[in-house]
């Protein structure tokens, strides 16, 4: 770890003004909120920010209902205080459970909702800085390609990288339709969830389309997803404490036997949350029938490019999408 | 075998037994569950760690790896580095003080512990990926680990043996395996499995594992003068690694210190000198100053070996009842190009089972990786994972009960060194585990347990670890105050040692267990042997049980010198300790205490001190521990996940000297047999020889989560040739786990997994 400033400014004016007079073009500063992953990457000499402003005191920790509908959930608003919160819990119940579904107790009374959202990914080729990695050093290479790559992504992926997106919380996000509310110098603006991270492409060392000095504030739910009937199933390689080896948010409604609303969105497949898009278009308006729902996922994985050791995550995601949905429609007394 | 070992081998087979320890029964303390002495120093955190030590003046250490797995480093340069705040010395191959290569790991004579041949920091020349090639001392931990960031060297690759497939074709067969001969066979197995009808013939692998103790390696090291030095150092050996560094510097062999009590888990993973505590020492001589060099999680991936890969192939034939006509069991591990060390697993079956004709034989290859070292139950964990898998194969191909198969091949005598078992009771194991786990309901088909989307089996397997015993000597002191101190250089690894050897003292001194002291962790201390092949507990208590028999001598004679004692009379035969002192056998209410001796004498103390002599015992007997492991296990049929929902260990390690401890070993046995079966795994990259998941956040070891309840039996039989009737307990536990999953996991799903470790795209 390197030397740093540390301020810990109590307004988003101020935070923006200090990161402002700390960065330079190659060597921003950082906001840094739970810490939970940023502290990890400073103390690997992955990130060396020489500025860190620390934005926990910010005003931005509550989760409020908006006056048009749906709820507003400050950016310094922890995890665990999140999930447990009666708003999510009784409306947002898909969020809620990709949250728990997440890290550790403790890791998740520290992590915040916007530092969620900025979460780095965690391939092995990434932390090490004897590794060639075109996200960590742009146009070095990529190791993971032919290496180590059984917790790679397999949808959306580049010749450039192949890494994902580890977030739970985030799948959930995508699957409800969320916006993310950020304030910069130039002003405060509103990106849909589904465009807030990038693939990789050739720019890799882009998670998301944040301009620098940008701070997230909130992040919406709007009304049309409150609500909904919903699952969010993790699968991986421990019962607890470990990253998603695939995971699905889905959330369905049914009217008269037939699937009049989906929300399907996939984790540990991609650079970013996967909005299932293909599927969903598939199974709206169609019946809740078990081969509807393998038609659906197998469409949707049909671009998959598996590598060396992730071939088996194309066809988990598919049984697992399946599996979900099943569940979640004959629970609605839907399928056959 | 060489011409000493046939020597000692003829001689062991006609020696006399030692006469059956007389404790063996007793239960004053001896078998009691008393709680560990240093709960409430650990829970307190008052319990020192080496890396915990308020040493003045301290400075601290951080240590650089190479990147490359073969090669020399051709420049370095350390402007950066030398010029970054608070640091005090760069020290490279370039200006490191020449440092003698520590001899290999031995416990015998002279112990030492050294467990490579690199040159550490005296050579250019790079052999595995992670070797240190810097130490950087600086005034703060901080400090140095940043200034190490700051290093830059340029290399020579050459070819390099990164990965263990790629070493096969070049395996050789090792001149021995720990003082026995890499391969054994008897009559034509190969004719008899083409003869039989019913068979197996099935191949394992398994991956590298890292040792991940909850203390990562730390040392301080202090110099006194320049021929003196002390070190606080994280160590399971502290005579062999003070020997080591006594020759590594020079120094007379008294010297060099360790101080060691309490060991945050050893696990194998700290008998040794590994870099860490070299450097330290040579960067404390550098710095004129006390160093400490606590190592990252990283830094104990990439210089402190683990447990070597290995590939077995398991062939057993049988009859129709079942008997093993053939018995096949071959393979090959890896080692480092610098060290020697073929893991032996290939001895279980040497054990366990009556065979018509086998092969028992295993080769080593040779790698460009840090070395491979003891890692609970070297051998055994890996051994008993394939030929216990492959049996319960053999079972569904006969259609008989797995326990049943094994108990129609239950040996009345070693198997291949046709001696005498010490105690053997495995097949009370069978009979107790079988019991309590409910194995009769168990259904004999696979497939036929369901609940929702998961698959239920059940499985066992046999585990087993042999019993030794190291050199070890200890001193007993008897005060006129009348209590009592015992002292040995060995430490205290979590295990219990301190307590259950007071447990031993108090009940062979005859005293409350508040009068006996046992002071511990220091290598100046009387010589113990390593904390390793589960042999402290009974090494030890030879020890003290034979320095107290001279010391009891001693204090016979001291008492028979005055007139006025009641055991002017007695002779050594006629008395024991009793009542604290010394008590005729026959009338045991005429005798004196200790005190009243001594005080008599005008003596403060008396005391005694003895070495124990080298373990014939094991060339004359076969001495083993047994376990019979049963699990429970669900699985996912979509996704694969697994889940053990039930564990039972039975185990046969002769006298259990404290339930309490003894349970939880056992069952921390079985927790890291869990962690080997369904997650740990060192990922070394084939292109560049480097661990890829030298973190515990890609390492996966088993959470809260995944562990049942465990339950634990045991037959408490006394083995009436061991110190206290007991068998070392710490590495059996381990044994037979993972095949115990992979026997559930086929039973419940009808897939056999012959690799580890079973993650779920296995079982998709």
């Amino acid at each position: 770890m390197i030397n740093f400033s540390y301020q810990r400014p109590t307004e988003a004016d101020s935070a923006l003004k200090i990161f402002a007079d700390n960065s330079t073009g190659d060597k921003p500063a950082r906001f840094l909120a739970g810490g939970t992953n940023l502290v990890d990457l400073m103390r690997e000499n992955i990130e060396q920010p020489q500025s860190v402003i620390d934005i926990t005191r910010l005003p931005l920790s509550e989760v409020e209902e908006r006056a048009e509908g749906g709820i507003r959930i400050g950016a310094m608003v922890r995890n665990s205080h999140l999930a447990a919160h009666p708003l999510v819990r009784e409306k947002y119940s898909l969020l809620s459970q990709a949250i728990l579904m997440g890290a550790s107790a403790q890791l998740r009374n520290m992590a915040t909702t916007g530092g969620n959202l900025m979460q780095r990914t965690r391939c092995y080729y990434f932390y090490d800085t004897a590794a060639k990695c075109n996200k960590r050093l742009p146009g070095s290479g990529c190791d993971a390609i032919d290496g180590f790559n059984r917790i790679h992504a397999i949808l959306g992926t580049s010749e450039q990288c192949i890494a994902t997106h580890p977030s739970d919380m985030c799948v959930a996000l995508a699957a409800l339709d969320a916006t993310v509310n950020v304030t910069g110098t130039s002003g405060n603006r509103s990106i849909a969830f589904k465009d807030f991270h990038r693939l990789p492409g050739d720019t890799p060392e882009l998670d998301t389309n944040l301009q620098p000095g940008e701070l997230i504030t909130s992040v919406d739910l709007p009304s049309s997803s409150a609500g909904l009937p919903s699952i969010y199933r993790k699968v991986r390689d421990r019962a607890s404490y470990a990253f998603a080896i695939v995971s699905v948010a889905a959330a369905v409604k049914l009217q008269n036997d037939t699937i009049s609303d989906i929300r399907l969105s996939l984790g540990g497949v991609a650079h970013k949350p996967w909005r299932a898009s293909i599927a969903e278009q598939i199974l709206r308006g169609a019946k809740p029938f078990h081969e509807n729902f393998v038609k659906a996922a197998t469409a949707e994985l049909e671009p998959a490019i598996p590598r060396r050791d992730n071939a088996f995550k194309i066809e988990l995601a598919k049984r697992t999408i399946v599996s979900v949905l099943s569940e979640l429609t004959s629970k609605q007394g839907g399928g056959q | 075998m060489s011409i000493v070992q046939k020597v000692m081998q003829g001689v062991a087979q006609v020696m006399p037994d030692r006469r059956a320890d007389e404790l063996k029964d007793e239960h004053r303390y001896l078998g009691q569950p008393v709680d560990r002495l240093d709960a409430r120093a650990k829970v307190t955190g008052t319990a020192l760690f080496s890396a915990e030590y308020p040493i003045e003046g301290l400075v601290h250490a951080a240590l650089a790896f190479s990147t490359i797995s073969k090669g020399s480093i051709t420049s370095v340069d350390t402007t950066a580095a030398e010029g970054a705040p608070g640091v005090l010395h760069v020290i490279t191959h370039l200006n490191a003080p020449k440092m003698k290569v520590a001899p290999p790991f031995s416990a015998q004579g002279d112990p030492t512990s050294g467990t490579t041949a690199v040159a550490i920091l005296n050579t250019d020349h790079v052999t595995w990926n992670g070797q240190p090639i810097a130490v950087i001392v600086a005034d703060t931990q901080e400090r140095a680990e940043h200034a190490v960031s700051l290093l830059r060297f340029s290399y020579k690759n050459e070819p390099a043996v990164n990965s263990f497939e790629e070493s096969i074709p070049s395996a050789k067969k090792p001149k021995d395996v720990l003082g026995e001969s890499p391969e054994v066979t008897t009559g034509d197995p190969d004719a008899a499995m083409k003869a039989s009808e019913h068979k197996v013939d099935l191949h394992f692998t398994t991956p590298p594992y890292n040792h991940n103790a909850i203390e990562p390696h730390a040392t301080i090291a202090v110099w006194d003068g320049d021929d003196k030095v002390t070190m606080y150092d994280t160590s399971q050996f502290t005579v062999g690694t003070a020997n080591s560094i006594a020759i590594v510097f020079g120094l007379k062999a008294q010297n060099a210190r360790l101080i060691a009590p309490f060991v945050g888990g050893g696990f194998g993973g700290k008998g040794a000198l590994w870099a860490y505590n070299q450097l330290c020492v040579m960067a404390t001589r550098i710095a004129k100053k006390p160093v400490r060099l606590a190592m990252s999680r990283e830094g104990v991936f990439r210089t402190v070996g683990g447990r070597t890969p290995s590939q077995q192939r398991v062939a057993i034939a049988a009859n129709s009842t079942g008997r093993f006509s053939a018995f096949i069991h071959e393979g090959v591990t890896a080692q480092s190009t610098d060290n020697n060390f073929p893991e032996q697993f290939t001895f279980p079956p040497r054990h366990l089972y009556s065979m018509a004709s086998y092969r028992i034989s295993q080769t080593v290859s040779e790698v460009n990786r840090v070395a491979n070292t003891f890692m609970r139950a070297p051998g055994e964990s890996i051994g008993t994972f394939a030929i216990e898998s492959a049996i319960d194969a053999l079972s569904y191909e006969l259609k008989m009960d797995p326990i049943e198969l094994r108990l129609r091949n239950e040996p009345e005598k070693d198997p291949v060194s046709g001696h005498d078992f010490s105690s053997r009771h495995l097949r009370e194991a069978y009979r107790m585990g079988a019991d309590k786990f409910g194995w009769s309901k168990r259904p004999a088909e696979i497939r036929t347990q369901r609940d929702g989307n998961w698959l239920i089996g059940q499985g066992m397997a046999v585990g087993t670890y042999p019993v030794y015993r190291m050199i070890t000597a200890a001193r007993v002191r008897i005060n006129a105050d009348g209590t009592a101190l015992i002292q040995t250089a060995a430490q205290e690894m979590g295990m219990g040692t301190a307590t259950v050897q007071s447990q031993h003292a108090a009940e062979r001194l005859a005293l409350p267990m508040e009068k006996v002291h046992f002071e511990y962790g220091d290598s100046s201390l009387p010589a113990a042997g390593v904390a390793g092949g589960s042999s402290q507990t009974v090494s030890i208590a030879l020890a003290i049980q034979e320095a107290f028999d001279k010391l009891l001598k001693d204090l016979l004679s001291l008492a028979k010198k005055s007139k006025d004692s009641v055991l002017t009379d007695a002779s050594f035969n006629d008395i024991r300790a009793a009542k604290e002192g010394i008590f005729f056998k026959d009338r045991p209410t005429i005798g004196e205490t200790y005190a009243t001796i001594l005080k008599r004498a005008g003596k403060e103390f008396l005391a005694a001190e003895k070495k124990t002599g080298a373990p014939l015992e094991i060339l004359k007997y076969s001495m083993h521990s047994y376990a019979a492991q049963f699990c429970e296990a669900r699985v996912n049929e979509q996704t694969g996940e697994l889940r053990i929902s039930r564990f039972l260990g039975a185990f046969d390690t002769g006298r259990i000297l404290n339930p309490k401890m003894a349970v939880s070993q056992f069952r921390g046995g079985i927790i890291m047999g869990i962690g080997m079966g369904l997650a740990e795994e060192t990922m070394f990259d084939d292109r560049s020889g480097r661990i890829m998941n030298a973190t515990l956040a890609e390492y996966h070891l088993p959470v809260q989560a995944d562990v049942p309840n465990i339950e634990v039996v045991y037959t408490d039989i006394p083995d009436p040739i061991t110190p206290l009737g007991a068998h070392g307990i710490g590495e059996i536990g381990i044994t037979g786990v993972a095949a115990a999953i992979a026997n559930a996991i086929y039973h419940a799903t009808g897939k056999r997994i012959t690799t580890l470790p079973i993650t779920l795209d296995k079982l998709m």
